[in-house]
């Protein structure tokens, strides 16, 4: 990994050019993001960075919480994540990681969790295709046969049922960073990223 | 609950000076269009048959019937390649979409009282 960057999803909406194409962009916010750690090779074996984002109340961390900060010497935050990076130079403890680390028309992959869908079934969950409607038929939405009878004796591992969907972190590759504004703290992407509005989205370059 | 940032980039992107049309109008919408290198203007007139979308994101659907078959075009009403929209005439309708146009044949097709 070359470099990170944490942001919360602001929204999506479509950006016209002068040609009249119009591209679908997310606006990715950045309220404060800083290293709360450097992790290096002679110690621990490898390099990586501990990314911190957002700003925590002092008082609504635990103690356990308050220790691990404390004794870094660092303001407590929400959200915490370590990215193996090829090289530290640059990088400090306690220093803000701004938008302008990434370039206009760099490529990058975005990590965040996708929404929620709670107990799907197997349509919606691995988009198996739906039954007749009519015709006296029971069998809509339902996920079908799961496999032989005495001969294997089980439901082979890894059968796609119906389960909990979504929540769950995914990663989208290749996303264009279409603009960076310094001002409003905010990189633009090209295309959708996961989760809902206000979601922790991490954005960095391999 | 769009947030004053999305607003913001999308009011910058809009046009000025838009005329004011509703659904149930004629207009005749002027539209660059690109033959190769080659740039022309296209004009296409017919009744505004749905309005959508707010700010930049803004379209609008104008329905016409060419020999006995009805055409329907959506614009961006904000695109840059829109240079021109006159309004023909004003219509009297109560419904936000023209829908039931499709499935009228004939003069009626294109049959929307005036406003007064």
């Amino acid at each position: 990994m070359k470099k990170i960057i944490v942001g919360n999803k602001v929204g999506m909406t479509q950006l016209i050019d002068k040609d009249g194409i119009v591209t679908p962009v997310t606006a990715v916010k950045v309220s404060y993001c800083s290293v709360i750690k450097l992790i290096d090779m002679e110690k621990q074996g490898y390099n990586a960075v501990l990314v911190g984002y957002d700003e925590k109340n002092e008082n609504k961390c635990n103690k356990a919480e308050k220790g691990f900060f404390d004794k870094l010497k660092v303001s407590p935050v929400k959200y915490l994540t370590e990215a193996r990076l090829d090289d530290l130079s640059g990088y400090a403890q306690k220093k803000e990681i701004t938008v302008d680390t990434f370039e206009k028309n760099e490529l990058v992959s975005v990590r965040s969790k996708s929404m929620g869908r709670g107990f799907a079934g197997t349509v919606k969950r691995h988009n198996f295709s739906c039954g007749p409607k009519t015709h006296g038929s029971k069998n809509y939405r339902r996920p079908g046969s799961i496999g032989g009878g005495t001969d294997p004796g089980r439901v082979f591992k890894g059968k796609k049922m119906p389960g909990r969907y979504g929540n769950e972190y995914v990663t989208i590759k290749n996303l264009q960073v279409l603009d960076i504004d310094n001002e409003n703290r905010t990189i633009y992407l090209k295309g959708a990223v996961p989760g809902k509005r206000n979601t922790v989205v991490e954005i960095y370059k391999k | 609950m769009t947030d004053i940032l999305i607003k913001e980039l999308e009011k910058k992107q809009m046009k000025e000076n838009v005329p004011e049309f509703n659904v149930g109008d004629t207009v005749e919408v002027s539209k660059i269009i690109l033959e190769g290198k080659k740039k022309r203007v296209q004009k296409y007139e017919g009744v505004v048959t749905r309005k959508q979308g707010n700010l930049s994101r803004e379209n609008f659907t104008v329905r016409k019937v060419i020999d006995g078959i009805g055409v329907e075009k959506t614009f961006l009403l904000h695109s840059p390649l829109i240079t021109d929209i006159k309004v023909k005439r004003q219509g009297k309708v109560r419904r936000s979409k023209l829908y039931y146009l499709r499935n009228r044949i004939g003069a009626k097709a294109s049959r929307i009282k005036a406003k007064t």
